[in-house]
């Protein structure tokens, strides 16, 4: 399957299929028990503009050599993930609801052993970037055309090893590497700001030689517009700041850093699903 | 009687020791709500230190505050931390520096979080260093005990590891627990004049080896249990004392079988020349998802696999 190409016209059915997933987040957390909805509700827009627009990816065929990668560093977020890949064909979307049950292709963490179409098993922090440079640096070997994308955390980024890779992608010009930050301003602590501030984060990463643009994560349009910037890189990798709203579609959970790692009971989780569903 | 995971026996005696201690600082990485250091934080904000997610540089700056005079507690999950390897060893223990490293979240016990999540190899790299103490307490007494132990008694480097799930009293009120050494949990009502096991078993199943054993009482097996603390140095002289009189040795942890309790129990034995055989439960693969219970289950870790751990052919 290729990516679909542009006609604004269906940024409506893509604002409609992110709302379901985000109530497809709130179930199967909720079903799950526990599970992180702050970090995958801030996320699952990008996703949902990455997986129906811009990945090059054939869910019938998750081997097929010539996709596009996309690694979620921050693997807690998994369940945007799963709803973005039931949704577009990979499994059932009825498997959502044994997220984190006994068995399950559906870890809490994203297993690629386990759940063909995941690229790499994450979960620790800090080690998404540094592998999507590996991926970016073979096709560029491999004289190939696919791209990596990788989404991070902005908690994620105060590990070293990010900083590490950033300062590589740049030495190999890999320009089919594409670093995309949810930068929702929260983690588990605190706010990133009071935890270990970032800031001037675009700021950093030109200093580092990658170019730069800062969009608003949940406006599909300039995410898209962001997207295909990237898409026309040349000989420099690119980064995506993306702002964000962690908990982003339920006013009880918008940044408030107690959803961080928590389900909703059946009743908050109603409540939640009436607001999506209401939602903007 | 408390039922109490570790790490909450961690952070009271935190708070408590901080009270008194002016030297005591405490590090951490994002994950002070799990690791049960916010009440410290909460007390002494001027001797908390958040470093946010960057486990290395935390361990780093606990050797540079050791080497200045401080008793720094730093703190994460287990596999996070100990997945700083190298940084330890050289900051921690060849430098040996008076830091104190605590991993929480020991094993599949954690649960639905899965296999990232999971310190599962964390005992093996640790034992491996020089220097390097390692402990892991069975419940609230011993938790209190060896916490008080590495902060005001011991210098050098310490890896403590401590449980996401609540445990049971193991140790009677009053019970005293000594650095180094294993030590007998529960006995059969009546001593046998050869056990048919002794479980020696480690932090997070050592409750499921004594509901093993009065089960296995209960069906006429006299089998004793031993709760190893103290991993590294570890006591020796313990297994040669359960070698002469059991049929079997069975090692437990939540931990790869590799590299932890079961491999320091065969080392003991084989060092020895005892010849006994040891059964070494725990893990052989990486966990996965699913509650803490059925994850003991199908791992082998709850009590009816350690009846049949204490009972099976041996070939
Ligand atoms: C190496 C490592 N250290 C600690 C953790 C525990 N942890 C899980 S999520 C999280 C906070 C992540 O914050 P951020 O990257 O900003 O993610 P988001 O806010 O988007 O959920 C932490 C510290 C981890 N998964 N990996």
């Amino acid at each position: 399957m290729t990516p679909a190409t542009g006609a604004t016209a269906d940024l409506k059915e893509l604002k409609d299929l992110a709302r379901t997933m985000r109530v497809d987040i709130i179930r199967m957390i909720e079903a799950a028990g526990s599970g992180h909805p702050g970090g995958s509700l801030s996320v699952i827009d990008l996703l949902t503009v990455l997986y129906w627009r811009f990945l090059r990816h054939d869910p019938k065929k998750p081997d097929w050599e010539e996709r596009d990668r996309l690694i979620l560093s921050k693997g807690h977020a998994c369940p945007a993930l799963y709803a973005v890949m039931a949704r577009r064909g990979y499994f059932p979307v009825e498997a959502l609801k044994t997220l984190r049950k006994l068995d399950s292709p559906l870890q809490g963490h994203p297993d690629r052993l386990r759940l063909p179409g995941i690229e790499f098993s994450t979960g620790s922090l800090g080690q998404g970037l540094s592998v999507g440079l590996g991926m970016a640096l073979a096709a560029k070997l491999d004289k190939k055309d696919w791209r990596t994308y990788v989404i991070l955390g902005d908690g994620e980024l105060q590990e070293g090893q990010c900083w590490e890779a950033f300062m590589a992608a740049p030495k190999f010009g890999l320009d089919n590497l594409v670093a995309i930050v949810d930068h929702n301003g929260g983690q588990i602590d605190g706010p990133v700001k009071e935890v270990m501030d970032l800031e001037p984060l675009a700021d950093k990463l030109r200093a580092f030689n990658w170019e730069v643009q800062v969009v608003d994560g949940h406006d599909l349009a300039a995410i898209e517009k962001a997207y295909l910037g990237a898409r026309l890189a040349k000989g420099r990798p690119h980064a995506i700041v993306a702002k964000t709203v962690k908990g982003e579609g339920v006013s009880f959970m918008e940044n408030n850093i107690a959803w961080h790692g928590s389900a909703p009971k059946k009743e908050d989780a109603d409540r939640a699903v009436q607001e999506i569903l209401n939602g903007k | 009687m408390a039922n109490k995971a570790t790490r909450e026996s961690f952070g009271e005696m935190l708070v408590e020791l901080g009270a008194k201690n002016e030297n005591l600082v405490v590090l951490d990485a994002d994950l002070s709500k799990s690791t049960m250091t916010q009440a410290f934080k909460k007390k002494h904000p001027e001797r908390h230190f958040e470093l946010g997610i960057a486990e290395q540089n935390m361990v780093g700056a606990a050797a540079g505050l050791a080497l200045s005079g401080k008793v720094p507690v730093l703190t994460s999950f287990a596999c996070f931390v100990v997945g700083r390897l190298e940084p330890i060893r050289v900051s921690a223990a060849y430098n040996r520096t008076n830091v104190k490293i605590v991993g929480t979240h020991a094993g599949i016990g954690i649960g639905e979080d899965g296999t990232s999540q999971m310190g599962l190899e964390d005992v093996a790299a640790m034992r491996a260093l020089p220097h390097m103490t390692v402990l892991q307490p069975g419940d609230d007494a011993e938790a209190r005990q060896q916490v008080r132990w590495m902060i005001e008694e011991h210098v050098g480097p310490v890896y403590l590891r401590l449980t996401r799930q609540k445990m049971p009293d193991v140790h009677a009120d009053g019970w005293t627990w000594e650095p180094g050494k294993i030590d007998v949990i529960w006995e059969p009502a009546k001593k046998p004049a050869k056990y048919q096991a002794t479980l020696i078993a480690s932090g997070g199943p050592v409750p499921c080896a004594v509901e093993a054993a009065q089960e296995l009482e209960k069906k006429g097996f006299a089998v004793r249990v031993a709760d190893a603390g103290t991993l590294a140095p570890f006591d020796g002289a313990a297994v040669a004392r359960f070698a002469k009189d059991s049929q079997r040795l069975v090692s437990v942890e939540d931990h790869n079988v590799n590299g932890g309790l079961g491999s320091a129990v065969c080392e003991a034995a084989a060092e020895r020349g005892l010849a006994v055989p040891v059964v070494r439960v725990g893990l052989r693969d990486f966990g996965e998802s699913a509650s803490p219970a059925e994850l003991y289950d199908k791992y082998g870790l709850s009590a009816p696999h350690l009846v049949e751990a204490c009972l099976k052919n041996l070939d």
